[in-house]
């Protein structure tokens, strides 16, 4: 039953070898590599700084030399640098090797301080290390040493101190090769080499994290870990950053219950070992002990929850406002205009008694679950079960009308990062790579650079990667549908109703030609990967979704990534958190009979997505929504439409609201439940790909936070049904029996060092990767004893346990498991034409914004520019709007005053304001938020100079 | 004037005032060995070059001829042209820039016809501010007289030459940095293999770097012959050279002698070359082809000019700069101040160049200063070693280029010869010279 | 709004036009931006590189490489006193005392009134007239302590002013000859030696 041959992989060892000579042995390399890791392959680790796996060698530290036979003898060669030749002698262990050897490290500490006791990178330092290994035992020095200004600030975030720094090249080759963003660079020459900025332009770098973490001395320090902790006091567990939705794997560090800093692993499908700086340092916000003064916050004036509601019975004591604290710890309830702390019994009951009085009196589809992105895997499984087995309704979305319609997304056949960054044609149809799944950005600009895709590019404002895409087309708000069909109709007719539309008929057939050209014979659209994902919220999501299924209709061959991007909110889709669908990416149709089964009852009929259900409490009426329930998630922060959100908190019968962090629709929650947030439960994730890792726990939940599978399921106690899980993996066991898309998948996998990243569901249609030990000169600082000890290569069949490989093709009809979703084809939208006195409003999502992660972590909350509005500047001319300007934006909804900006990547008649992001000097509500009406398909505003 | 009676090759011109003017050029035969070449095939000029045995005169010696024909052939090729001088003491390529620009474009174009490249770049070093104006001149004289440009003296090769000026780094001299600084970036060299020039070059593409003074010498050869040429000198040393005299000779300045015939003696000492040792003072020491050659000493006086004789000898021709220092001189200043030369220059790439130079610096400085200790004469021979192991000639290397393995060379030399001198200033704590 | 005067904005564009790649100009545009202003103010050094299409860190991190290139302001006057082994051997040790006891500086530092600035230079190929002096990079071969006298004595009253000229050593370069050859011409050129090339092999 099991054909090993069949099993995909995406790295096929190439039977291609050649052979050479190491220290006397014949050892082999593939064709090309690198004789520092054909060495290493073959046990023999040859010590380095400057090589780092991820970038292309330089060869500047001396440190690798090894003696390699040539034309002209045996001469040193730096082994990071020349590939394995066919026949060559390669010696590693001479007296001369190892004299050039000893000799690069005594130069090294020539000039370096030598200030390891006060020095972060103390106890975890390649040099030190090294120095220990390899190294003399004593300073045959004596002169004075090199002196430069200590640690001096090259950014909001990183310090340099260049006494320390031994000119390895790595920060700055990141900079430049895999970030492209070239802000620092050497400057000087010969021993006065130092890492420099331009004076006036700091390295303010989403990804400069990861400058420090490769910097293998202590020459580049991060202001949140800065003198936190030593090496040796850190706890570290691996886990997956959920900050966005890639996915990148992570060490997590912590000291006494603290974490202290998170370090990116090299997960050879996801993210190469990189992060961006907010996976990597809003760490701070679980910590939460530092309450920012963010607008979101009320900026700690004592805050009247919304009037009206009779005061309660509680003794508890009077909490501050929920909304004020840096992290929720205690369960509360509301008493009147405040909440007091409750027990866990009392707040649950309260709940329970709340959400049953409701149902009870308007039944189930009266009860609405919104968010779910935050959970985990397992939490979304359970808080699925109780609202759909157990209450009964269908009314859960993990979207907060910010995303795309479940259905499409979880029907399309996926598309792997991989593949994404090695289709012949990679069609982008979303937002800002960089601002909303950044290290999703490194990969393709690689790739788009090392010339492995072909990028053609859809959106609504030039982005990171317009440079790096060989077709760039820029569309106005609703026009991507009429743009899908011109893409693929028989005969490419620029559509006409762009008016300010910036792209020329070359453009569209120029894309044309290379997605033809990637087919190949085969079906349509085969070599053609689409990523796709909300461009604009301001821009209904059924606009994307019609042209995502004109493109997919069009294209039998092709793949498709969706860019979804916050948390986990793929993995809630896949437990079933959007109405219309069950766990495991089965359809509500199709699997009705098979849940019932399962968990004893099922939704009868479809229920209300966010956005819906938000206008049926304002609405009120028959069967309309009257409790709320919010799963982590804030739809005064995230929803796009303030106005719907506010008038809909105000209007709901009962709002529970699951929170670990504060924001501002607590002050509307009638009970509030503390949740342990991410580092503070085990589980599992899922990414964009469908790759599922496991999460790690490194704390313990802060007060009387509990995990979110625990509140779901002592709140099912309460309400009178037992969901029948004890723990965590009693979930995950459940999920692999009665979720299609997870059959076969069995987490304790994910234990093992082959399992660590992950697999993708649904088993056997994507490959399984070969884990590479860590190289603790490329990652230094993360404690890896599972992953060092590990044999060079772990294969496929290594790696997968015999019942895994025995479901990787799982028998279809078993047990009469419902079918993974088919398309359907969505709802066709109807776009209005464009009003000529007003600009469409696009409002795209910026990596650093008011969001919870951002703005409860100090380092990162000063990082959020202010708000500006950008229009493309032939538009503010035409306004008689200068650059600068305070201008007021109105939209039916309401208003707000900015900054006007020329941006010339903006297309006419289009206007640009970030989303949640807010003006400091402004009212809270100054947002485009409160623009925004999520019923329309699109939204125009107009503009006008104050 | 010179010890043999060779003719005078590269500066001929160079007793005319107006040596550098085009029409100065065009009445002294000038752009005659380009037609010449033009009416022949690309493949018979640099079989001239071949033939004449042209062994480069940037300071490795390798042969013109053999390094053409090494020239990967791509679409895209180029010829760039040495200019950066810098090794101290070496003042011959300076001569040449400002005095007979024109012999050194003529090369350029007759070369990049050989080589069938359309685009050469000169790269001049940039503190030679009147080189570089006279060169551009020359340059646009040249474009004006329809010996550069499109179409070339109506012959269907066409050659576009830019001249662009270096901005003050001794490292740009090595080909590989040279053409990372042509690229716009810091002179870091690049690392050979697999960068050689002629295969991974300029903008990555197969290019040919050669010296000017090579360049200088290539009109003549085409005009005369490869065999005249290959008749001057003896074995591979063929033709003559310009070499550059300086220190404590009477008449220092550049000359130009037959090569292998012409021995250090004569160089130094001919009442029409150098003259003899200034104040007729004994001969200490000298320089025999740049400071990154090892020293020699009154007993190689004899040594012929020729490249082979003198590295079978343990040094080099090297740069062609010969720097004679009397008995006045103290060796170990001499050798520190070439010591702290190196470390103001090493461009800090690699590990070893860029803090062994700085090391070694500092102990030198220390002894020449009275801060010497006894074990420092070691320390000194084993962080060389750690740069260039084994301290030997030719040099090994721990580096990417062969700037780190300069480092040791007048260190070692000064230590070997005049060991006594070290520890005069150990013991005594002060420069006996002082 | 350009950094680079109308006149200098031009030639900028002339120098990026002579290179395959705009970064080859860098060099010849830091030196065209001292011609202007000096020394390389970061302003310049922000629009170099826009025109090249680095970053401003890279154009800086190139610059500092080369001795030649100041990204401080420097003397009207730039002497440059070598003292390698050539000129060492003949008083180069001792004019250089001479010059910072004469212009009252220290070597690497400016005079008061902005006139000098004094620098040790490595080997400057002027090896037969040491020790060897230069002011702004003109050979200005005054090899005693006496006639150096004479020469600051000079500058300062304005004198020289033909000879030397102000920073940027191509205050004097224009190249009148063009690009003769339009590039087209040159691919053609290539095109056409690639393929007999391939015809011959
Ligand atoms: C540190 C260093 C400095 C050099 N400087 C020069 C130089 O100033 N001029 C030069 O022509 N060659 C110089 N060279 C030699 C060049 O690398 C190269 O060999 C030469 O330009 C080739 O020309 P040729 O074959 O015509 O001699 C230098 C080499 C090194 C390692
Ligand atoms: S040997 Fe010195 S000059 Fe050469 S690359 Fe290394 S550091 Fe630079
Ligand atoms: S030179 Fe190979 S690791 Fe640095």
């Amino acid at each position: 039953m099991t054909d090993q041959a069949s099993l995909p992989t995406t790295h096929p060892d190439t039977d291609e070898t050649v052979t050479f000579t190491l220290d006397g042995r014949p050892a082999t390399a593939r064709p090309g590599e690198l004789l520092i890791s054909a060495a290493e392959r073959a046990g023999v680790y040859i010590p380095r700084f400057c090589y780092h796996p991820r970038m292309e060698p330089v060869g500047m530290c001396r440190m690798c030399l090894v003696e390699v036979s040539g034309p002209r003898g045996a001469t040193l060669q730096p082994a990071c640098f020349i590939p394995a030749e066919a026949g060559s002698e390669v010696v590693t262990n001479s007296n001369k090797v190892k004299k050039a050897q000893d000799g690069v490290l005594e130069f090294l500490l020539v000039n370096h301080p030598l200030d390891c006791p006060v020095c972060d990178k103390g106890g975890e330092c390649p040099l030190q290390d090294q120095t220990l290994a390899y190294g003399p035992g004593e300073s045959r020095f004596v002169e004075e040493k090199r002196h430069f200004e200590k640690p001096i600030a090259i950014s909001d975030l990183v310090l340099l101190d260049r006494e320390r720094c031994i000119q390895c090249a790595r920060c700055t080759r990141f900079a430049e090769e895999i970030a492209g963003e070239a802000q620092i660079d050497f400057a000087g020459r010969g021993e006065l080499v130092e890492v420099a900025t331009f004076p006036t332009e700091p390295f303010s770098s989403y990804f400069s994290g990861n400058t420090v973490q490769i910097c293998p001395v202590g020459a580049l320090t991060a202001t949140p870990y800065r003198f936190t902790a030593r090496p040796w006091d850190l706890d570290q567990v691996e886990s997956t950053c959920t900050t966005c939705a890639l996915g990148c794997r992570v060490a997590v560090q912590s000291s006494a219950n603290r974490l202290t800093r998170l370090l990116g692993l090299d997960s050879e499908p996801v993210n190469h070992g990189w992060l961006c700086d907010k996976g990597r340092f809003s760490f701070e916000a679980v910590n939460g002990d530092e309450v920012s003064a963010g607008p979101a916050l009320g900026n700690g004036q004592p805050v009247t929850l919304g009037s009206g509601r009779p005061r309660g019975q509680f003794a508890g004591e009077v909490a501050e406002t929920a909304s004020q604290v840096g992290r929720i710890t205690e369960p509360m309830v509301r008493d009147g205009d405040r909440h007091v702390r409750v027990s866990w019994n009392e707040a649950l009951s309260e709940a329970a008694s709340r959400l049953d009085a409701v149902r009870e009196a308007h039944g189930p589809e009266s009860i609405a679950f919104i968010g779910g992105g935050r959970l985990t895997n397992e939490g979304a499984y359970a808080w699925t079960k109780l609202a759909k087995g157990v209450i009964g309704t269908d009314s859960v979305d993990a979207q907060l009308g910010d995303g795309l319609p479940a259905e499409l997304v979880l029907s399309l056949p996926r598309a792997t990062i991989d593949e994404a960054c090695s289709a012949p044609v990679v069609v982008l149809l979303s937002g800002d790579v960089r601002e909303e799944l950044p290290v999703l950005f490194l990969r393709l600009r690689r790739a788009a650079l090392d010339k492995k895709i072909s990028l053609i590019e859809l959106s609504l404002r030039s982005t990171s990667l317009t440079r790096y895409a060989e077709v760039s087309l820029t569309l106005r708000p609703g026009d991507s549908p009429a743009f899908a069909r011109a893409l693929v109709g028989p005969n490419p007719s620029v559509p006409t109703h762009p008016a300010g539309g910036s792209f020329a008929r070359e453009d569209l057939e120029r894309a044309r030609a290379l997605i033809a050209g990637a087919a190949h014979g085969g079906p349509e659209g085969t070599g053609v990967v689409l990523l796709y994902g909300r461009p604009s919220l301001a821009e209904d999501g059924a606009v994307t979704a019609a042209a995502v299924a004109t493109l997919a209709t069009a294209w039998p061959g092709a793949r498709f990534l969706p860019l979804l991007r916050r948390g986990n909110v793929h993995g809630a889709l896949d437990m079933g958190m959007a109405p219309g669908v069950l766990p495991g990416r089965s359809s509500l149709e199709h699997g009705h009979a098979w849940f019932s089964d399962h968990w004893g009852s099922a939704p009868e009929s479809r229920g209300r997505d966010t956005t819906e259900a938000l206008r049926s409490v304002v609405e009120g009426g028959q069967g309309a929504t009257r409790a709320l329930v919010l799963l982590g998630a804030d739809p005064l922060e995230d929803f796009p439409d303030r106005s719907l959100a506010t008038r809909a908190l105000e209007a709901a019968e009962v709002v529970i609201a699951v929170a670990g962090h504060p924001g501002p629709a607590l002050d509307h929650a009638d009970v509030v439940l503390p949740v342990a947030v991410s580092h503070e439960r085990p589980g599992t994730t899922t990414n964009i790909e469908g790759r599922v890792t496991r999460l790690g726990q490194k704390l313990v939940p802060p007060g009387l936070a509990w995990p979110d599978w625990t509140i779901a399921s002592v709140l099912s106690d309460e309400l009178g049904y037992d969901l029948a899980i004890g723990t965590v993996s009693d979930i995950a066991e459940e999920i692999e029996r009665v979720a299609p898309a997870y059959r076969g998948f069995a987490p304790a996998f994910l234990d093992q060092v082959s399992g660590h990243d992950g697999l993708v569901v649904p088993l056997g249609a994507a490959s399984m990767h070969t884990v590479e030990p860590i190289d603790p000169m490329a990652t230094p600082g993360v404690e890896s004893v599972e992953r060092q000890g590990a044999p060079p290569r772990v294969g496929l069949t290594e790696g997968l346990s015999r019942e895994l490989l025995a479901a990787l093709h799982p028998d279809d009809d078993a047990e009469g498991a419902p079918p993974l979703l088919r398309r359907s084809a969505p709802a066709a939208v109807s776009i209005p034409p464009p009003d000529h006195y007003s600009l469409r409003l696009v409002s795209t999502r910026r990596l650093y914004d008011h969001g919870a992660g951002v703005v409860a972590s100090p380092s990162l909350a000063a990082l959020t520019p202010p708000l500006s509005a950008l229009a493309n500047p032939s538009d503010l001319a035409r306004l008689g709007i200068g650059p600068g300007d305070r201008v007021r934006v109105s939209s039916p909804r309401g208003e707000l005053t900015l900054l006007a900006e020329g941006d010339s990547g903006v297309p006419k008649g289009v206007l640009v304001i970030e989303f949640n992001v807010s003006d400091p000097d402004q009212p809270a509500d100054n947002a485009v938020a409160s623009l925004i009406d999520a019923s329309a398909v699109v939204n125009e505003v107009r503009l006008e100079s104050l | 004037m010179a010890v043999t009676d060779a003719p005078r090759i590269v500066t001929a011109r160079l007793d005319h005032a107006d040596s550098y003017t085009l029409e100065r050029y065009l009445a002294t035969g000038g752009y005659d060995g380009l037609r010449k070449a033009l009416s022949m095939t690309p493949a018979s000029v640099a079989a001239e070059v071949d033939a004449a045995s042209l062994l480069g005169r940037g300071g490795a010696g390798f042969p013109a001829g053999r390094k053409w024909s090494m020239l990967k052939k791509d679409p895209v090729t180029y010829l760039v042209v040495n200019g950066d001088e810098s090794e101290p003491a070496t003042f011959k390529d300076h001569l040449l820039i400002e005095r007979d620009p024109h012999q050194i474009l003529e090369g350029v174009i007759i070369s990049a016809y050989a080589l069938q490249v359309t685009q050469a770049f000169i790269y001049i070093r940039g503190e030679f501010a009147l080189g570089l104006e006279r060169m551009e001149e020359a340059l646009n004289d040249a474009y004006r007289h329809g010996a550069v440009g499109e179409d070339i003296f109506g012959s269907g090769f066409s050659l576009d030459i830019v001249i662009h000026p270096g901005a003050g780094a001794y490292i740009c001299g090595e080909e590989t940095a040279l053409l990372e600084s042509l690229e716009g970036k810091r002179g870091f060299p690049r690392i050979k293999p697999p960068f050689f020039p002629a295969v991974i070059g300029l903008y990555g593409q197969p290019t040919v770097v050669n010296n000017v003074e090579t360049m200088a010498n290539i009109p003549w050869i085409v005009t005369n012959g490869g065999a005249a040429f290959a008749a001057l000198g003896e074995g591979r040393s063929t033709g003559t050279r310009l070499f550059a005299l300086a220190g404590h000779v009477r008449n220092p300045g550049p000359y130009e002698v037959e090569m292998v015939k012409t021995t250090f003696r004569d160089l130094i000492y001919a009442p029409s070359l150098g003259g003899g040792v200034r104040e007729d003072r004994e001969l200490k020491a000298f320089v025999p082809g740049g400071v990154s050659a090892p020293w020699f000493g009154p007993k190689q006086l004899d040594m012929p000019l020729g490249q082979d004789e003198v590295g079978a000898a343990g040094s080099m021709l090297g740069s062609g700069s010969v720097v004679v220092m009397d008995e006045t001189t103290c060796a170990v200043r001499a050798s520190w101040r070439i010591t702290k030369f190196f470390f103001r220059e090493s461009c800090g790439q690699c590990t070893p160049c860029r803090e062994g130079s700085g090391w070694l610096e500092r102990i030198m400085y220390r002894i020449e200063h009275g801060g010497g200790r006894e074990q420092d004469l070691d320390l000194l021979m084993d962080v060389c070693d750690n740069i260039s192991p084994g301290v030997t000639w030719p040099p090994q290397q721990t580096t990417i280029c062969v700037l780190g393995p300069s480092i040791p060379p007048s260190i070692a030399a000064a230590i070997s010869m005049f060991r006594d001198e070290f520890l005069v200033h150990i013991k005594d704590g002060e420069c006996p010279y002082d | 709004m350009s950094h680079f005067n109308t006149t200098n904005a031009t030639r900028a564009r002339q120098l990026i036009a002579l290179y395959p790649e705009p970064r080859s100009a860098l060099l010849p545009l830091c030196h065209l931006a001292q011609e202007q202003d000096g020394w390389l103010r970061p302003e310049a050094m922000a629009e170099i590189a826009e025109l090249v299409g680095v970053t401003a860190a890279e154009v800086r991190g190139t610059a500092t490489f080369y001795d030649m290139l100041h990204t401080e302001p420097i003397g009207r006057y730039l002497v440059s006193v070598c003292t390698n082994i050539a000129c060492i051997l003949d008083g180069a040790t001792e004019l250089l005392s001479h010059a910072e006891a004469r212009l009252g500086v220290r070597v690497g530092a400016t005079t008061a009134d902005g006139l000098f600035t004094l620098e040790e230079a490595e080997c400057l190929a002027d090896c037969d007239h040491p020790p060897c002096v230069q002011v702004n990079h003109r050979f200005v071969r005054t090899t005693t302590t006496e006639k150096f006298d004479e020469l600051i004595d000079e500058l300062k009253g304005g004198g020289r002013a033909e000879e030397i000229p102000p920073h940027g050593t191509l205050v004097r370069i224009r190249r009148n000859g063009g690009l003769r050859v339009e590039p087209q011409r040159i691919e053609r050129e290539r095109a056409r030696a690639a393929s007999s090339a391939e015809r011959a092999g």
